[in-house]
């Protein structure tokens, strides 16, 4: 059977997920152990991934039904409903399980340098780390693999619990603990989009199935039936839903302001999440649900979700050029790239989104490992420096006044590229593979990566949707110049401070990932190459488009998909030079500007950033400052939604006291009331009667005492003799016997408390105890009962 | 098919030990994550007991469900407690909160 090597596609997730599982319970003390089970772990996912890959290119599989489905293994049932279980294996899953278990590989080695290992500064828990990161690539591949959206909602959610816990990693830092809440909850929200359409699907269809969902009958269905009465088809709904998903997870606007926070993880996590897994997470999503979203054709949701893809891309692009902290620029950066794919996909670039997805998730690893390098170097250099001045601080005590050099009492931050400069002469490799990346991520032409799979998004969006088409270019061009400026600031002219003279190059462990990813970040655009290109096109085969595009054009499941986007993109099929000029003269215009502005004649240590000067030249320091503190959103959602739903708990916060307790209150008001009514009518007309019963009483008394003189008397002197005698007899029995019973029950309730009273020690363990021992007892007696009975 | 009697079994071991956890520690948070095995341990009686007995209707899972919703509140409320406790006694140690000794 051709496809039987796909079904190694059930193990790829396994291996991650057994080490995941094995750090906790076995290796946690060994840390060597703990990161070679990981490695090997995702190494085995690797290869398998690898394996399957080649075979579903070679197949080739294609898409809807002519994609790889595996037998199916009954998984859940809930009530009468039956879930099954399979792989799937579409040209989609194929190149994410190309790029996911490399990625994840060389973060995962590269960390091994990175928390450390083998020196004195190891992180204390870091066979916690690497479990956690084994259990974020076991989600990542799980979802790309499995054959629902149900469980694909599953794996995305152990990445989110993932993201928690790799973001808030150090959590003894309070801003990362927030940051790693943030994140969690942001994301949370537009999970929370993404299950409605779960159960808006589910409900409408009956499957979560990918089989299912998009055979043509039901797309059909589901773009010709209106959601709740209103005109919109309900694959317009669905596909809405899903997205907020995607906006969630992919840090779209308005959900991206967990992205920059999450700066507080540890480097290689910040590459996981935010090249190899999460982020890409929300694009596969759309790439995974593309029928649906292009099943009503020219429909309100593509518009959506391109017009969220470009103000993405170019707000966010915007705010990166105000960054100082290298891994803040990197994450605005992620932020534009990922409204790039959207906008991709909204216009119907299902191909070039997907290429592009792939590509970025390479470079961007690679530029966020490198600035990983020079942080590591920083810390490094910060400590070197500062020894060496303590030595000299040392030696000659009244020596220092001269130079005034970083004081040691002052927070250092290993970050800020104003403290760096001058490092591409001491760490050569980070240097050379960091300028790759970022060439890739400007788009420089012909060499990288990133100039053809943007290209081809440009090229898309360039005759249909000129709006996109320069917002995007825009996008590019403000890419290139942060970029370049990035570069500048970081590797060129001198060093601003002492850290940076003293940074070291980084360990072999964490720059032979860096070269890898850069081989990977400029060869990987030749798969992708429009036939149609000048001179180099057609050299080697649009391999990507074939094979990705067929997912769409070749598979008839997607006929509907296949109209609009051909529909929608007929840029592609013919060579148009405009976009392409265009593209070249935004990316090289940016990084040439970038260059003049920084590079040009390097930043002195304490000058005033570049375009901060200008802007502040030109009266525009307002909105130099509205970009550096990121347009303010985290400021506008701290005051709505923050501050809002402080206000809603301090509102049930007043209603418990007033209203619940309050009427607690007026309860025990009330029975004072009445207890004191009672008390008042007791005092006053109870008591009279009393008395009024008395005072008749005295009179009869007095009449009868007369009486009583004369006749009784006599009788009852008698009988008192009598009775004397009889008293006397009762007495002695009194004494003996009535008291004697008496203070007997009452010693014997004494005794009894004394016996009782340790077992009221006030602990509730203690109470709960004795309940259980009852209860046990009570058991037995049941089951006495029942053996008598029998 | 696994039969039945084994996960009754695993249910009531998981309720013992949820009980042992309650009964024993002394850590406030240790004591609640007793009490959510002994929930988990009747959870998993519902389940096994709706998928042998009555596969057909939804009541155990419907069950479940409705412990874990109980689960949740009963969290929320005895972490709050143990918040409150900390915050006015500064310990989490249940031997040490003795205000109802007689």
């Amino acid at each position: 059977m051709p496809t039987a090597l796909l079904n190694l596609a059930w193990f790829i997730p396994l291996f991650p997920f057994l080490a995941f599982a094995a750090i906790p319970l076995f290796t946690y003390r060994n840390r060597k152990l703990s990161h070679t089970l990981v490695i090997g772990g995702i190494g085995a996912a690797f290869v398998l991934a690898q394996i399957v890959f080649w075979r579903a290119v070679t197949l080739p599989v294609g898409g809807g039904e002519h994609a790889f489905e595996s037998t199916l293994i009954h998984w859940l049932s809930a009530g009468g409903e039956r879930f099954t279980l399979g792989v799937y294996v579409d040209p989609a899953t194929a190149v994410m399980l190309f790029m996911v278990p490399l990625v994840c590989l060389m973060i995962f080695i590269y960390s091994v340098g990175y928390m450390n290992f083998g020196t004195d500064e190891v992180d204390p828990r870091y066979s916690r780390f690497f479990s956690y990161m084994s259990l974020c690539a076991t989600g990542m591949l799980g979802m790309v693999v499995f054959n629902n959206l149900l469980a694909f909602f599953i794996f995305w959610e152990i990445m989110g619990a993932c993201s928690y816990l790799l973001i808030g990693f150090w959590y003894e830092k309070k801003s990362a603990m927030q940051a790693g809440l943030k994140a969690f909850l942001v994301t949370k929200v537009g999970d929370m989009f993404f299950m409605l359409g779960l159960v808006l699907l589910y409900s409408e269809v009956g499957s979560l199935a990918y089989r299912d969902i998009f055979s043509p009958e039901t797309l059909e269905y589901l773009a010709h039936t209106p959601f709740m009465g209103t005109q919109f088809p309900l694959a317009a709904v669905i596909a809405l839903l899903l997205f907020g998903g995607t906006v969630g997870k992919s840090a779209q606007f308005p959900l991206h302001v967990w992205l920059p926070d999450a700066m507080e993880g540890p480097t290689p996590v910040l590459a996981l999440i935010h090249a190899a897994t999460m982020v890409s997470a929300g694009v596969f999503l759309v790439v995974r649900t593309f029928p649906l979203f292009a099943a009503v054709e020219g429909g309100l949701q593509m518009t959506v979700v391109a017009a969220i893809g470009i103000f993405t891309a170019i707000f966010s692009s915007i705010i990166a050029v105000a960054q100082n902290d290298i891994k803040r620029v990197l994450a605005f950066s992620t932020i534009s790239q990922l409204g790039y794919m959207v906008a991709a996909l909204g216009i119907g670039a299902y191909v070039a989104g997907a290429f592009h997805l792939i590509i970025h998730a390479f470079f961007k690893a690679l530029l966020f490992l490198g600035a990983g390098s020079v942080i590591h170097g920083m810390q490094r250099g910060h400590h070197h420096a500062r020894e060496n001045e303590n030595k000299h601080h040392e030696q000659a005590p009244h020596a220092v006044g001269g130079r005034v050099t970083a004081n040691p009492h002052e927070e250092f931050d290993p970050n800020d590229m104003r403290n760096m400069g001058g490092l591409a002469k001491r760490m050569p490799r980070t240097f050379w593979t960091f300028l790759i990346g970022g060439l890739a991520l400007s788009g420089f032409p012909l060499v990288t990566a990133g100039f053809w799979s943007k290209g081809e998004i440009l090229a898309q969006a360039y005759e249909s949707f000129p709006v996109v088409f320069w917002v995007l270019a825009a996008a590019a061009g403000l890419t290139a110049f942060y970029t370049m400026r990035q570069i500048c600031m970081v590797f060129f002219g001198q060093s601003r401070t002492n850290a940076a003279e003293h940074v070291p190059e980084s360990v072999p462990s964490m720059t032979v990932p860096l070269i890898i990813l850069a081989v990977f970040a400029i060869s990987l655009g030749w798969a992708g190459i429009p036939e149609h290109f000048p001179v180099i096109g057609g050299l080697i085969p649009n391999w990507f488009h074939y094979f990705v595009g067929s997912t769409i054009e070749a598979g008839h499941a997607a006929e509907h998909a296949a109209k609009v986007v051909g529909h929608m993109s007929k840029a592609v099929h013919g060579f148009v030079w405009q976009p392409l000029a265009m593209g070249l003269i935004f990316a090289l215009g940016g990084l040439g500007l970038g260059w003049l502005v920084y590079g040009w004649k390097p930043m002195q240590a304490g000058e005033m950033d570049r375009v901060e000067g200008t802007m502040r030249k030109v009266w525009l320091g307002w909105l130099y400052e509205a970009m550096r503190d990121r347009f303010y959103f985290d400021e506008i959602y701290q005051a709505t939604f923050i501050r809002g739903s402080i206000l809603l708990a301090d509102l049930f916060y007043a209603f418990d006291h007033g209203v619940v307790d309050g009427l607690v209150n007026l309860a025990g008001r009330f029975g004072r009331s009445v207890s004191r009514v009672s008390d008042w009518l007791d005092a006053n007309i109870v008591d009279a009667l009393v008395n009024l019963a008395g005072r008749a009483g005295r009179g009869i008394s007095e009449v009868s005492g007369i009486l009583d003189l004369r006749v009784v008397d006599r009788l009852v002197d008698l009988t008192g003799l009598g009775t004397r005698r009889l008293s006397d007899l009762s007495n002695v029995v009194d004494l003996k016997v009535i008291d004697g019973a008496v203070n007997g029950v009452g010693d014997t309730i004494q005794a009894g408390g004394r016996f009782i009273r340790p077992t009221q020690t006030g602990r509730v363990q203690d109470y709960l105890l004795l309940a259980f021992l009852m209860v046990l007892a009570l058991v037995a007696t049941f089951f006495v009962i029942l053996f008598l009975q029998i | 098919m696994i039969p039945l009697p084994w996960y009754l079994l695993l249910a009531a071991a998981l309720f013992c030990i949820g009980a042992y956890g309650v009964l024993s520690q002394r850590n406030g948070i240790v004591i609640l994550m007793g009490i959510e095995l002994m929930l988990n341990g009747a959870n998993i009686n519902l389940v096994a007991f709706w998928r042998y007995l009555e596969p057909g209707g939804a009541t155990g899972q419907a069950f479940a469900l409705f412990v874990y919703a109980v689960a949740a509140a009963e969290a929320v409320v005895g972490l709050a407690l143990i918040i409150a406790l900390w915050r006015t006694r500064d310990t989490v140690i249940l031997e040490d909160v003795d205000l109802l000794k007689g």
